[in-house]
């Protein structure tokens, strides 16, 4: 018989008016890495939140087995205390202390109430040894980069002397050398003994790593495929993951490309934050109407900088180059600049900079535009509603209605949200960085829709994306930039993932 | 605009069941009220009804009602500035210093120099805005954060007034400003039977008509054009519910004012002030720019509106309105004081948090935050009349202001677990 370190059996979790967990199974093997897939709102959440004791015991119903014995956790410390730790998709480190006093933080080496610097140190180093992380135990966290940062939470981890490892979305904020680090990691814990739980939407990785996979649906298991056995694919998973075979993963597009609508020439930005260092360096590029243009790079090559900058100069210093507009130079010094020049940026992190959370569906997508829907001053609210109604509808957007709030959406409602927002400014040129980021794969191919219906109306269009088969599908022609640099420029029938990475990479020979 | 059609977007993909009703949310036999926004207006309900069982009716009389306007007139009016400071995601700690400054301007100006009063007010107003645009610019272009420069601002200007005044209080004012303060509309149509209530002024009591045909037109006006536009409307039956129940208060009220003495003047600015800043508040491009900004400041930045241009008019309005709650009430003790409007900031945040104005911004009401402001009166004026000692009136003003926000806090947390 195997021998199984969790089962989570008949889960039901309700809130008020929605079931999200019905009858949920799941059981992990000892010593194995079990991923759970499942669409953005499936439920996988909810179901770690069940484990780990943020939701209370009683407050759901079914039966959680761990170690062989029942469990009834009343709180995060409990389920802690018998060796569940789970690390969520934003971390919860405190910036400004140590990475020492991160990883025993609610956990200090103390002696008669005062802490043992000493030993606290020295035993930071023994962990962060052990998840490879080559830093000073006494460097603030907020120095380090993400991919860091999330060593830093695995050592903290292993300090409360894991069993059963939860990692929510591990590898989402991490370039490809940080995430291969991060996996191999988990592949040298589990020869440790120590089990793991990955959530994570990136199948490649998935298939990569992953013993077996639970695939949840609509707050249901749908099953559990072993990954030794069953010789599983990505598109197995993602058959799985919707209910239905995937024909294909983009909407066929065949382009009808104009006169170019914007250029960037030679853009230089320095970064605020460290003197002299150019995050964009003389970097060129161009997108004509009807065109979806690519932006390719790893994390920290400077995309999102440069789209910022351009945009307004909302991010950056001691910016220098030119931008050409229909062919014309323009200054383009803030925000409403750059809207009045007909330039749209829909951010990577829709929930910092990209839409009021607590505010209704209506009042978002008007947010931009709101001069557009208003008279001397006065906002025509019927008019408002009747533009948010036709978003509504158009763009699919799975909402009661108009005044609904927009915090409660899914992330590809959100992302639908946002994109109506910048729709209704009229703009020429559209500028989306990561628009299908934490959304679920059916909702990203309604966004490529979106996307090619609006170059289709003549918009230029420049995508940035992590994801190369997400570019190579959707792009017409794609740049590659490499610390700030651009490094090359392929047209659609020339680029490959292969070619794309070998110039994102360029920099580092 | 683009042309999306709904034909071009179909994908199968199954959302999970969306938009869950939302907490707080009480349905009774098919009217749902929203608890979290309508609360605060069954509470005042409330109180009202205890106070007036607390004092034998002595709460409702013509006379008292009129006390309770008058006498929190300068904080309701310092409420709907502090509301949208704090939508903002701001604060103000130093209205009631303003409050004292351009009092004391305002009594030096008339008093001692003999200025024609509407100058004099004129002048002090905008004194008043101009302190504002110091602040705003500190805190706006300058990036120091609200409670320091208005705690820096409150030190300020508490020394300007004693300096202005040589500690020592200047008055009496014009009878004009006085009257503006403290007393009411004449009787200028003579006075109306009632039939048992007596006699009643027939002036106040035609306004007091003029403007419940005026809130039921405008609202009917609304909705028939919200269902025009194929929005959902309440039902009639509801919709006729509240015009009537709107239309009794406001006549409850302007018959018992106008059978004791006619209108206070401050109810009428008051009544001006809160119609032109809900307005402004819910159907201006600036008032929706106050909300977004205090709902999520750099989805504002990143979708074009000028923040700082945002944030230090709202500071400059706190000013305009300071300075008017200034002269109110300097007129209504005839006298400027180096004492005024000591402690009236905390009143007025007070008002805005027991209005539902949330701690993190980006919500709230002016009507909200004048019935917070009610509130306090209510308790205060109730509690006087039954002889409560001032203590354990501080005691339960205390207790309201922390029960109401802990009441936001739990029905947003309801929120969130159910999101």
């Amino acid at each position: 018989m195997t021998d199984h370190i969790l089962r989570m059996s008949g889960i039901t979790k309700t809130f008020p008016g929605v079931k999200a967990l019905q009858d949920v199974t799941l059981s992990v093997r000892r010593g194995e890495i079990h991923a759970i897939c499942g669409e953005n709102g499936a439920g996988k959440s909810t179901l770690m939140k069940v484990l780990s004791g943020v939701y209370p015991h009683g407050t759901y119903e079914g039966e959680i087995t761990f170690e062989g014995e029942k469990c009834a956790f009343g709180s995060i410390r409990d389920s802690e205390h018998a060796g569940i730790v789970i690390i969520h998709q934003e971390l919860a480190l405190s910036p400004q202390l140590s990475i020492a006093e991160n990883i025993f933080l609610g956990n200090e080496r103390a002696k008669r109430g005062l802490i043992d610097w000493n030993r606290t140190n020295f035993e930071a180093a023994q962990l962060m040894e052990r998840v490879g992380l080559r830093e000073n135990p006494t460097t603030v966290v907020t120095d380090i980069g993400v991919g860091k940062q999330q060593l830093v939470e695995i050592a903290k981890a292993l300090s409360k002397e894991v069993k059963l490892l939860i990692l929510d979305e591990p590898t989402a904020a991490l370039n490809d050398d940080d995430s291969a680090h991060l996996l191999d990691l988990l592949r040298g814990l589990r020869e440790s003994g120590i089990t793991c739980v990955i959530i994570s939407h990136k199948l490649n990785e998935v298939i990569a790593i992953a013993d077996s996979v639970t695939i949840i649906r609509d707050g249901r298991t749908i099953e559990t495929l072993d990954m030794a056995g069953d010789g599983v694919s990505e598109d197995r998973i993602i058959s799985g993951m919707v209910g239905r075979a995937l024909d294909s993963r983009f909407p066929p597009h065949q382009p009808t490309i104009g006169e170019e609508a914007l250029r960037i020439e030679d853009w230089t930005v320095y970064s605020p934050s460290q003197p002299g260092r150019k995050v964009v360096d003389g970097a060129s590029l161009n997108v004509r109407r009807g065109e979806i243009v690519g932006l390719a790079g790893l994390m920290g090559a400077g995309r999102t900088e440069l789209a910022m900058s351009v945009f307004g100069r909302t991010y950056g210093v001691h910016i220098s180059g030119k931008i050409f507009k229909n062919g014309r130079p323009v200054e383009i010094r803030s925000v409403q600049d750059a809207i009045k020049h007909g330039l749209a940026y829909a951010t990577e992190d829709r929930k910092r900079y990209g839409l009021n959370l607590i505010e209704d569906i209506k009042r978002n997508i008007s947010a931009a535009g709101l001069s557009g829907l208003s008279r001397r001053g006065f906002v025509d609210e019927h008019e408002e509603y009747r533009v948010a109604e036709g978003f509504h509808k158009s763009m699919n957007i799975k909402a009661p209605s108009v005044s609904s709030v927009v915090g409660k959406l899914s992330g590809g409602n959100q992302q639908k949200v946002v994109l109506s927002k910048w729709i209704l400014t009229e703009p020429d040129v559209l500028i989306l960085d990561e628009p299908t980021r934490g959304i679920d794969v059916g909702a990203k191919y309604e966004i490529y829709t979106i996307i090619n219906r609006l170059a289709d109306e003549g918009k230029a269009v420049l995508v940035i994306s992590s994801e190369l088969p997400e570019l190579l599908g959707l792009c017409d022609r794609v740049y590659a930039l490499c610390e700030g640099r651009i490094t090359g420029e392929l047209p659609r029938e020339e680029a490959t993932q292969e070619r794309l990475m070998h110039l994102m990479t360029k920099g580092q020979e | 605009m683009s042309s999306i059609t709904p034909a071009e977007v179909k994908v199968g993909a199954k959302g999970g069941p969306e938009g869950p009703r939302r907490p707080g949310q009480v349905s009774l036999g098919g009217l749902s009220l929203n608890l979290r926004a309508s609360g605060i207006y069954i509470a005042f309900a409330l109180i009202v009804a205890l106070f007036w069982v607390l004092t034998d009716g002595a709460l409702l009389q013509p006379q008292n009602i009129s006390n309770i306007i008058v006498q929190n007139s300068y904080v309701l009016i310092l409420a709907i500035g502090m509301i949208l400071v704090i939508i903002a995601g701001h604060i103000d700690l130093s209205v009631g210093s303003v409050v004292a400054v351009t009092g004391a301007l305002a009594a030096v100006l008339m008093v001692n120099m003999g200025l024609p009063w509407p100058l004099a007010l004129l002048i002090t107003v905008v004194a008043g805005g101009l302190i504002g645009a110091w602040q705003g610019y500190w805190i706006a272009y300058f990036g120091i954060p609200a409670f320091i420069v208005t705690l820096a601002g409150m030190l300020l200007f508490r020394a300007l007034t004693m300096t202005v005044l040589g500690n020592q209080g200047i008055g009496p004012f014009p009878d004009q400003v006085r009257t503006l303060a403290n007393g009411f509309t004449s009787g200028y149509l003579g006075n109306i039977g009632l039939g048992p209530l007596g006699g009643a002024d027939l002036f106040s009591l035609l306004i007091g008509v003029t403007a419940i045909a005026g809130m039921v037109a405008s609202q009917w006006r609304s909705r028939a054009a919200r269902a025009g536009y194929g929005q959902v409307v309440e039902p009639m039956a509801m919709f006729v519910l509240k015009m009537a129940a709107g239309a009794g208060l406001i006549l409850f009220l302007v018959v018992q004012l106008a059978r004791f003495n006619n209108l206070p003047w401050v109810l009428v600015l008051l009544a001006i002030l809160v119609l032109a800043y809900s307005l402004m508040a819910n159907r201006t491009v600036f008032g929706r720019q106050i909300y977004a900004i205090g709902g999520n400041l750099q989805a504002a930045v990143m979708s074009g509106v000028k923040v700082k241009k945002v944030v230090f008019w709202i500071f400059v309005n706190m000013g305009v309105l300071s300075a008017i709650a200034g002269i109110i009430f300097a007129g209504r003790l005839n006298q400027a004081g180096p004492t005024a409007g000591n402690s009236f900031e905390l009143d007025a945040i007070a008002a805005a948090f027991i209005g539902g104005a949330a701690v993190q911004g980006g919500v709230g009401k002016v009507v909200g935050a004048l019935t917070g402001g009610l509130i306090m009166a209510v308790i205060n004026n109730g509690m006087s009349l039954i002889g409560s000692p001032s203590e354990r009136v501080m005691l339960v003003k205390g207790a309201v202001l922390l029960a109401a926000v802990a009441f936001d806090v739990w029905t947003k947390r309801r929120a969130g677990a159910a999101g």
